[in-house]
């Protein structure tokens, strides 16, 4: 079963004085996560990413269009028990302490009292707050806030969660910590969607990852395929600045960095390659196959027009 | 009743006490021990009269300056500060929101009002020495008292869904004072004529009749209240409170948070 | 219903049950309202039954002296009107609601025109109390001493109730001094001077009363005193003719249609209603419905205990 799809949402603004110019902040998107995998929905900023989501979470409603989520239709109050919301830079009830806030939430979510207690307990340690009973969530920083945050997501054990941009305010060990429990969740056999700006971060979790820009749906595909080896060619670094003739010789582009060298070469030539450094003496650093980066295909579909992107709109490699 | 507008009621309880709401009390208990320790220097008869109108005026008045206070900030705030997101993203429905802040908001001033009460009845006992059968009266004032706080609470719940907390407390104070003239305004619309007149009527039945429930100068002065009319005057509260929480929830249903 | 209730998703059956309940508690409070409104029929004034020092009254006005003075104009016409439909035998509160009024605004000339109406009579006319109305209109006229009308008022009290026609003739004289006064203050000053009892000079004085005032009320019981005077006037003077005819014949008129031949009268004398005038066989003439005509001192039939007023609805 799909665990999200998105058929056709649409919002469209009406802004100015008289409210009389509409605003496409998304135009009608179509996209089907499935269970178990971890989604990764990547645009710049105002492309419509969180636009997105809160229509998901109900708190916007859309011009047109309708989504399913866990099979549900997304309206539906009672499947609100089985996702789990993380929203962008959090705002909690500052007046209330993480496990005050926590239990609120779990009654809210349906927690039955005699699970909810332990549940939080479990629940902090794994994000990683610990010591914080009795301090009010306005002492709290921006890394623990986060923390907090993706504690009231996972409480009650849902079986899809969303986070917009969870690795905004932490430190890079706090993004480490939570790329980790990413995989576990997966795991766990949950589905994640999330929204985030940052490519790397993508790469590394994202089974498949959609890219919007400008309220359109650019291109979507699993992450190996729009990664994928670029067929026939090999990347080359070695120590120093020197670019030896034999080297230019093969064809290979060159760029110097610092005080190492990145050549590709065609795959065949690989063996002429490692020679042409040995006669030099030059030390070889790296010698990988060619992939495409996410960022490249990101950069490419941000690029092209609409039109140019029709084909990306289904599921699939580009 | 879902047990989540329960929780919800908590919270915004937990939230007013928090918020140090309930200080308030020391400003009454002050308010209320000076006035009867000044009144005790006069005679017996205004005496009484005194600790009773003033005691009950502050009652309200400070009930209604903490309902719209509070009230205005119910639904905006948590707008403003985006701390809506995480809880409508659970199975919570947007009405039980309303309710669950209506109920948290009214409990907090009863329970401040029944500590106001006890100031009240001290104070009286310490001028009067003694309670009289119909020092009852009062907590007949402090009924209909109550009865005013539920209109005033979703009156300012209503104005919280779509409007500025500034925006809000204008409209909410405006509609306490209107109200308390509502008598008048009806013999206002009673001596107009054509357009006006329907207008003014309208306006004069839309408006909360404070005027009925503001029974003071009756208990002051031991004046007895007939039950029909105590009847009639909470169904007359109960369905103004439910037109307004039914206004709010209509609103607050298709609202797009920013 | 149910199915159609089935069928929506859960926000538009919370949107159909809010409106549902929006209609149906606002239909329940307007209707509870206009009940319990007329369990208090006292209610606007309740608060003049607790507070009737003008003092006190301006000082909890906080200063919107002008707002509360409205109000309270209003509560005294509206208790006045309620009162005087039940034919209420006091009004007690009439006083104080007209003195917290000109405390509050001493240049609400209406409330002095009013008290000069209604604060004299006796009950069920009034609130009976003349020296109340006259402490009114002075403090009235030391408050605005360039209106000529409030003299006016004063002399109509003197005229109408204390029948004190010296004092009457006074008031009007000095009236006719202030700047812009109407011309017939003096007249009005002679005709007390000197034929004060006079159906002319009572007639002129409601008259007065009628076109000067605004208030519905007021002109209303100045119609109902010009009638008066009239059937007061054409009694006289039927009488009068009976007397002369008795003179002459040595009996009283057999009918009135006999009266009517002997003494050259143009038809049956009818009163303002249009009925006919009656004749008794010693010799009175009565009016056909007393009870139509309050404040008639002539026609009325012997024993006859005055009805509750009823107040016709002329314009």
């Amino acid at each position: 079963m799909a665990a999200i799809e998105i058929l056709g949402l649409e919002k469209t603004y009406m802004v100015g004085f008289w409210r009389k110019h509409p605003k496409r902040a998304l135009q009608p998107l179509h996209l089907t996560v499935e269970e178990g995998e971890i989604f990764g929905f990547l645009g710049p900023n105002g492309a419509g990413k969180t636009t997105t989501l809160k229509m998901l979470m109900g708190l916007v409603f859309p011009t047109a269009g309708t989504a399913r989520i866990l099979g549900h239709d997304w309206t539906d109050p009672e499947v609100k028990a089985q996702i789990g919301f993380l929203p962008e830079q959090p705002y909690f009830y500052d007046y209330l302490t993480a496990h005050e806030l926590l239990d609120y939430y779990g009654q809210l979510s349906g927690v039955p009292a005699k699970d909810r207690k332990r549940r939080i307990e479990e629940v902090l340690n794994r994000v990683g707050l610990t010591d914080i009973k009795g301090v009010q969530l306005r002492k709290f920083s921006k890394g623990m806030l986060q923390r907090a945050g993706i504690a009231q997501a996972i409480l009650h054990n849902p079986k899809l969660v969303f986070f917009d941009e969870p690795m905004s305010g932490l430190d890079p060990l706090g993004r480490r910590e939570v790329r980790d429990l990413m995989e576990q969740l997966k795991q766990e056999g949950k589905t994640v969607f999330f929204s985030t700006h940052i490519l790397s971060d993508a790469e590394a979790l994202c089974d498949r990852v959609a890219i919007i820009h400008k309220g359109e749906l650019r291109g979507v595909g699993r992450v190996e395929d729009l990664t994928a080896t670029v067929q026939g060619k090999v990347e080359v670094i070695w120590q120093g600045t020197q670019i030896p003739a034999s080297m230019k010789a093969l064809g290979a582009e060159c760029h110097v960095t610092g005080d190492t060298v990145r050549a590709v070469i065609p795959e065949n030539q690989q063996d002429a390659a490692i020679d042409a450094l040995r006669r030099e003496r030059i030390r070889l650093i790296a010698l990988t196959p060619l992939r495409t980066s996410l960022e490249a295909y990101f950069v490419e579909k941000l690029q092209t027009t609409p039109t140019q992107n029709a084909a990306g709109k289904t599921v699939g490699a580009v | 009743m879902s047990p989540r507008i329960v929780h919800i009621a908590r919270n915004t309880f937990r939230e007013a006490v928090r918020d140090r709401v309930l200080y308030n009390l020391i400003a009454f208990a002050l308010l209320l021990s000076g006035a009867a320790i000044f009144v005790g220097q006069i005679s017996i008869d205004i005496e009484r009269l005194v600790v009773v109108n003033l005691g009950l005026t502050a009652v309200s008045l400070f009930g209604v300056v903490i309902a719209i206070f509070i009230g205005i900030g119910l639904v905006s705030k948590e707008i403003e500060k985006r701390t809506l997101y995480t809880v409508l993203s659970r199975p919570v429905r947007r009405w039980e929101f309303i309710v669950g802040k209506f109920f948290g908001l009214a409990g907090t001033l009863v329970v401040n009002t029944f500590f106001m009460a006890i100031g009240v009845f001290g104070a009286l006992l310490y001028v009067t020495h003694k309670f009289s059968r119909p020092d009852a009266l009062i907590l007949v004032a402090l009924y209909f008292i109550i009865l005013e706080f539920l209109i005033i609470c979703s009156l300012a719940l209503l104005f919280s869904s779509f409007s500025s907390p500034l925006l809000s407390a204008v409209f909410a104070f405006s509609l306490f004072v209107i109200g308390s003239f509502a008598d008048d305004l009806r013999g206002f619309a009673g001596m107009a004529h054509g357009v006006t007149r329907w207008v003014a009527t309208g306006a004069a039945y839309l408006v909360p009749n404070f005027s009925a429930l503001n029974v003071i100068s009756a208990v002051a002065h031991q004046q007895p209240m007939s039950s029909q009319l105590i009847l009639q005057n909470t169904l007359y509260a109960l369905f103004y409170t439910a037109m307004a929480l039914s206004g709010a929830v209509l609103i607050f249903e298709r609202r797009n948070l920013k | 219903m149910m199915g159609l209730m089935m069928t929506m998703n859960a926000r538009q059956r919370t949107t159909v049950i809010a409106a549902v309940s929006l209609a149906v508690s606002m239909t329940a409070s307007v209707l509870l309202l206009r009940h319990i409104d007329r369990m208090r029929p006292q209610a606007s004034i309740e608060d003049v039954l607790y507070i009737n020092s003008p003092k006190m009254v301006k000082r909890a006005s906080l200063g919107f002296d002008g707002l509360m003075a409205c109000i309270y104009w209003t509560r005294t016409v509206q208790y006045f009107g309620h009162r005087h439909f039940e034919y209420a035998h006091t009004y007690n509160e009439l006083a104080p609601l007209l003195e917290i009024t000109t405390t509050l605004d001493p240049h609400m000339l209406p409330a002095y025109q009013f008290g000069a109406s209604f604060l004299a009579p006796r009950p069920p006319g009034g609130a009976g109390q003349p020296e109340r109305a006259i402490h009114l209109m002075e403090y009235g006229i030391e408050n605005n001493p360039d209106n000529w009308q409030l003299y006016y008022n004063l002399g109509f009290v003197y005229y109408t109730e204390l029948k004190n026609y010296r004092k009457a003739s006074e008031v009007f004289d000095r009236g006719s001094k202030v700047p812009n006064a109407h011309p017939f203050m003096k007249i009005m000053a002679a005709q007390m001077a000197m034929h004060a009892g006079d159906f002319a000079t009572a007639r002129m004085l409601w008259s007065a009363t009628y076109e000067t005032a605004r208030e519905g009320t007021i002109r209303q019981n100045a119609v109902e005193h010009l009638r008066a005077v009239q059937v007061d006037e054409d009694v006289t003077h039927l009488e009068g003719l009976v007397t002369q005819f008795r003179e002459r014949s040595g009996r009283v008129p057999a009918s009135m249609a006999e009266l009517v031949a002997a003494e050259h009268l143009r038809g049956a004398p009818v009163d303002p209603d249009g009925d006919a005038y009656k004749l008794t066989s010693d010799g009175r003439v009565l009016i056909e419905n007393p009870d139509d005509f309050p404040f008639i001192t002539k026609g009325l039939p012997p024993g006859y205990k005055a009805a509750p007023p009823k107040f016709h609805k002329h314009s």
